[in-house]
């Protein structure tokens, strides 16, 4: 579904990103671990067109990412909760997720899309004319992923989905990421949470200092060793 | 002495309601300025050199044309709205990031264009509709009706451009964009579309004004001098780019300037205002609803 080839990225005179390829297949939950500066939201931030590439190609589908304006990769069906969600925090949820439906394909199954968003995140339907900002950070990352579904993606980009959330907190998004899989989306997830994700995802890459290291299915990496001792703390 | 009282009491009272009435209008010209400064992050310091032009707009269409008032209105208003996001699309995209000082010079500079292309084009007299709307008299107290046609054709534009705001996608995403601009590209949103559409509307609004300042008003090549000074001091009264705060600073000003001139001459109302002013910027520098950070 997704495929990137020797992908070089940066901001500036700074590289974030040395040669990176990466596929996603559809249906797949894929995982990318390494730790912080290692270049993990650059390559998010790539596939969604936030930053451009300086070298390589992506490709959705078969169809060229770099060559599609920004506000278009979403129509591609990519659709990304950045790092720390950044919802609109003076926006009620409600027009957050009518952002998330900003597209004219989207604005057409909106109100099959918000239901189908409520139906997950019964606690959004009741928050619904609250500010985003003063939303709990758990609720926060629901209304964050409830944004990025109102596109009806294919492919669903969750950067640190975890981050700065309390333990039972992280533990609810987890068993959320899991149940947005079942329904079929594909799923790319960025984390340095590596126990819980490498138990979410079908395969998972390793990636430090902007160089994949590794790559295989959680199985086979919950039993490499240096991500063993770097990562697992076994 | 009971008789004093009556007569004090009715003219105050005139006055309030006038400075009501002068409200609506100044809170109109505050919302198409914040609005530009609240999305696109940009002062237009030529924004009542647009609504000078929309009052030539309407002069020329009524007086030299002949068309009707309500035909004339809103091909003005639409004038000025393209003329908005003509100014965004030569001056404003270009100069999007660079230092804001830069930003002021090239809108400051347009006002000077746009004063001079009036003199050389229009000529320095003053003109106007030669339109003469009767008075309202209730008991002893007079009200225009053009001021009060000019407050309700405010409120009308405001309440519009609210709708606007809050119910359609286009209106949601203007608000969004001026509190995270840079992941509007991943909910599909094309910026520089939007800070268009913005801009227009800020030019309708000012159309809107010129429409409903040529009733009043002597339209001349430094009219704007009249009302841009204090178009700015609301906005800053109420915090630049605070839509809720522009509309209150809006009245407060107003009624200062009415009351002042009650007690006084008008000019003197107009002083007590820039007074009024500069106080409390010593004491709510940030504006009168400033969130607190």
């Amino acid at each position: 579904m997704l495929e990137l080839k020797s992908v070089d990225a940066g901001y500036g005179t700074f590289q974030a990103l040395f040669g990176t390829n990466l596929e996603v297949k559809a249906g797949e939950a894929v995982g990318v671990i390494g730790p912080n500066g290692a270049g993990k939201t650059t390559l998010m931030r790539v596939i969604s067109g936030l930053i451009r590439p300086s070298r390589g190609t992506i490709a959705m589908e078969g169809r060229d990412v770099v060559a599609t304006p920004a506000h278009r990769i979403v129509d591609l069906g990519i659709a990304h909760v950045p790092e720390n969600r950044r919802l609109f925090p003076r926006l009620t949820v409600d027009d957050n997720l009518k952002m998330g439906a900003y597209m004219p394909g989207a604005r057409a199954k909106y109100a099959e899309r918000l239901e189908f968003v409520f139906d997950l995140f019964p606690r959004m339907k009741e928050r619904r004319s609250q500010m985003a900002g003063t939303l709990s950070g758990g609720e926060q990352q629901m209304c964050a992923i409830g944004r990025a579904l109102m596109s009806d993606p294919k492919l669903l980009l969750l950067d640190e989905p975890s981050a700065g959330l309390a333990p039972v907190v992280v533990q609810q998004v987890f068993e959320l990421v899991k149940r947005i899989r079942a329904g079929g989306l594909t799923v790319l997830i960025v984390e340095q949470n590596v126990q819980q994700v490498l138990r979410v995802v079908d395969r998972a890459y390793l990636l430090e200092a902007g160089t994949i290291r590794a790559s295989g299915t959680s199985e086979e990496m919950m039993k490499t060793d240096t991500i063993k001792q770097a990562y697992l703390g076994v | 002495m009971q008789g004093f009282l009556d007569i004090f009491d009715i003219y105050l009272l005139e006055a309030v309601v006038n400075g009501i009435l002068l409200g609506g209008v100044l809170a109109l010209l505050a919302l198409g300025l914040n609005l530009i400064f609240g999305v696109i992050d940009v002062t237009w310091i030529c924004y009542a050199e647009l609504v000078m032009i929309g009052m030539y707009g309407m002069y020329y269409m009524v007086q030299v044309f002949g068309l009707p008032y309500w035909v004339a209105a809103p091909i003005a208003i639409m004038l000025v709205a393209a003329l908005g996001a003509l100014l965004h699309y030569i001056v404003i995209a270009p100069l999007l990031t660079a230092p804001p000082i830069n930003q002021l010079l090239a809108t400051g500079g347009v006002l000077f264009i746009l004063q001079s292309f009036a003199t050389v084009a229009f000529g320095i007299d003053f003109r106007n509709l030669g339109i003469r709307l009767p008075v309202l008299a209730i008991g002893d107290m007079h009200f225009s009706y053009s001021r009060l046609l000019a407050f309700i054709a405010a409120l009308l534009g405001m309440l519009a451009v609210y709708f606007f705001m809050t119910r359609t996608y286009t209106g949601t995403a203007i608000r969004a964009i001026s509190q995270d601009r840079q992941i509007m590209s991943l909910m599909g949103v094309d910026t520089k579309r939007i800070y268009l559409i913005t801009s227009a509307l800020g030019g309708a609004l000012a159309g809107l004004a010129a429409c409903l300042l040529v009733l009043q008003y002597d339209v001349h090549p430094f009219v704007g001098l009249s009302f841009g000074p204090i178009t700015f001091l609301i906005c800053v009264l109420g915090g630049l780019g605070n839509f809720v705060g522009g509309f209150i600073a809006a009245f407060v000003f107003a009624e200062i300037i009415s009351l002042g001139g009650l007690f006084s001459d008008l000019e003197w109302g107009y002083v007590l205002a820039f007074a009024f002013f500069i106080v409390m910027m010593f004491i709510r520098p940030a504006g009168l609803l400033a969130r607190r950070s």
